[in-house]
């Protein structure tokens, strides 16, 4: 009798126990669910606004669901495209071209100060990772760039800073120190030069690291819009997030039409066109992004331990 | 695996040639030609970050001179501490100097907090269908560049038709004109700052968390301990060398701003300068709306040497108070 109560006591506490850990799980679900859509939430507002008709928006304000659907934002926007798909043009092509100058540099001075037989390796190596710990700042920066390289309003000055990052290079060669010698010193004796070894082994075999850099870089680029903001007054070498800031700030002077371009100002969509803007400006790039976040996962992974 | 290499037919001109030599002469300079190669493989970068890095470095004397465009940066007159002397005594450094400082410092407690508890939550159910699901929620915002956040700062905080004054207003209270009144700013900034950083810092704990062994978890859960003991007890200490480390990165960046943060998502509004405006938004206005370069490198120098030495002490005291055998400090 007395070891049949303490069973059902036991059961009774199991009971409560499952119960509790149910409740628990389910409230955590409910907090990251509450914490992952406020995430969300805010982006929704923008692709809202660009679907309200114009007129809505201003009498019935900023709402989650459109108080009055329309695509007459779009429509403007379509009519005259020229200036967005320029943008498009510069965002893609400094993205593409400074993704890989960047990963090229960046990989090939990784791997030479992973060699151990490489007799410049300690000093170079401090060269390089000294360079974490201070930096010049925006001032000397600018003046290098506007009054000795001279690249202002060129493409250089989109593509030519942040081209080297050292954080980076760092976490490309811990990748490139783990490769098997073995490989390497094989290839060597078949007779392939220093780098032939490195574009046929060494670069395959660090394509995780890659890509993590890679997508990291990529991502600064097509989100860049200081660079442009310091060097950039020519609007045919807009890049899309620069685009927005202008267009932005030409609205709160209510010149809208000098950046979208020739839409008559009298049915101007104003508000609801900048949002129309801010949604094809992003939402390509963030989908396709987003695809690739396993790699942002890595990257986070990596960057923490070491 | 591809190896184009081995495919190859060793090919013997690149075998060196020179015959009648003895065999440590060829070998020397066999291994000089690899350094070499290995050197030029690396020039170009070493030669980006001897321009970008080092040689910028020299642009802080302008920090020291009256500068004129004309006469460049070494033909422009020498003033001492002159710019420094400006520099403290206007109101507006001390003020950017202080926003700097407190915002940041609210910035990181307010983070490492949320995404401490953001990762204990992920860990809890890391098992779930749900959790890749929810990174990608979190993880959004790192995709969307400070412009468009201000979009939608904007949209939330119009006076007129913003989303904030619309439910302000249902709750019949006053709507409130939010670019116009300084003292919210702080904490928007704040709120906006974590909407930002929570999704990656939340990452980097949790895999920190799932590093640590769960023997751990098991042995404490049959010990008696609940869900929050075990996460005070275990997940914390365990997780200590990550939060000194992001906390070092941190504190040694104390002065540095995101220029993204408080250029855009403030919309740059002069009104709200008395709580926004930080050393990187007034050394950005000094050099390119004032033009005046040398008050900005001023800044920029006290900046970067004021950062410098943080770093310089802060890893200093890790090193120093470090007992584990896992190396704590950067160098």
């Amino acid at each position: 009798m007395a070891t049949y109560t303490v069973k059902l006591r036991q059961q009774r506490q199991l009971d409560r126990d499952r119960l509790l850990s149910i409740l628990g799980r389910f409230s955590v679900h409910l907090a990251l669910m509450f914490f992952g859509l406020s995430c969300l939430v805010p982006l929704l507002l923008i692709l809202s606004a660009s679907f309200t008709d114009e007129v809505a928006l201003t009498r019935n304000g900023y709402s989650l669901i459109p108080s009055e659907f329309s695509t007459e934002a779009y429509q403007a926007i379509f009519r005259n495209p020229t200036v967005i798909l320029r943008a498009y043009g510069v965002t893609l092509f400094t993205t593409i071209v400074g993704t890989l100058t960047s990963l090229t540099l960046m990989s090939l001075l990784a791997y030479v100060l992973s060699r151990p037989e490489f007799v410049l390796r300690k000093p170079l190596s401090f060269f390089v990772f000294f360079t974490m710990l201070f930096s010049g700042g925006l001032v000397p920066f600018y003046i290098l760039m506007t009054q000795y390289l001279r690249v202002q309003d060129t493409f250089f000055a989109l593509l030519l800073p942040n081209l080297v990052s050292a954080f980076y290079v760092l976490i490309l060669r811990t990748y490139f120190v783990a490769l098997p010698s073995e490989l390497l010193d094989a290839a060597r004796v078949d007779g392939a030069s220093e780098l032939r070894i490195f574009i046929s082994i060494a670069v395959p075999l660090a394509r995780p690291a890659l890509a993590t850099v890679g997508l990291f870089v990529a991502l600064n680029y097509w989100n860049d819009w200081s660079t442009s903001l310091y060097f950039i007054r020519d609007p045919d070498l807009y890049p899309l997030q620069y685009l927005l800031y202008i267009i932005r700030s030409n609205a709160e002077a209510m010149q809208l039409q000098s950046a979208v371009g020739t839409i008559s100002t009298g049915q101007m969509p104003t508000q609801t066109a900048r949002m129309a803007m801010a949604v094809l400006a992003t939402g390509p790039g963030a989908v396709f992004f987003l695809f690739f976040q396993r790699y942002l996962i890595r990257g986070v992974t990596l960057g923490a331990f070491k | 695996m591809d190896l184009p290499v081995s495919q190859q037919k060793p090919s013997v001109a690149q075998v060196p040639v020179s015959a009648p030599q003895p065999r440590w002469a060829s070998l020397r300079g066999h291994i000089f030609r690899r350094n070499l190669t290995w050197f030029l493989m690396a020039l170009p970068a070493l030669i980006w970050i001897l321009i970008f890095r080092y040689l910028t470095l020299f642009g802080t004397w302008i920090a020291f001179t009256d500068y004129k465009v004309r006469r460049g940066v070494f033909g422009s007159d020498f003033v001492g501490l002159q710019n420094f002397e400006f520099l403290f005594t206007t109101d507006t450094a001390l003020r950017a100097t202080r926003n700097t400082i407190l915002l940041n410092v609210q910035f990181i407690i307010v983070t490492m907090v949320f995404s401490l508890f953001v990762a204990w939550l992920l860990f809890e159910i890391y098992n779930s269908v749900l959790t890749k699901f929810y990174q990608t929620l979190l993880l959004l915002p790192r995709f969307v560049s400070w412009v468009v956040t201000s979009y939608f700062v904007y949209a939330l905080l119009a006076t007129d038709n913003g989303l904030v004054n619309s439910l302000l207003r249902s709750l019949g209270l006053a709507p409130i004109t939010w670019y116009a009144s300084a003292e919210y700013w702080p904490g928007i900034l704040t709120l906006v700052s974590l909407w930002a950083s929570v999704g990656i810092s939340s990452l980097i704990y949790l895999s920190g968390m799932l590093a640590i062994d769960v023997q751990l978890f098991e042995a404490a859960r049959i010990d008696g301990a609940n869900k929050w003991q075990q996460f005070i007890y275990i997940t914390i200490p365990m997780l200590l060398p990550l939060i000194v480390i992001t906390l070092l990165l941190a504190v040694a960046s104390i002065l540095n701003a995101d220029f993204g943060l408080f250029f855009q998502v403030t919309r740059n509004q002069a009104l709200l300068y008395p709580t926004t405006d930080v050393l990187d938004t007034f050394i950005y206005r000094s050099l390119l709306v004032t033009n005046n370069v040398s008050l900005s490198a001023a800044a920029q120098f006290y900046q970067s040497i004021v950062g410098f030495t943080l770093v310089i002490v802060f890893n200093w005291i890790v090193r120093r108070i470090e007992r584990s055998d896992e190396p704590l400090s950067l160098f």
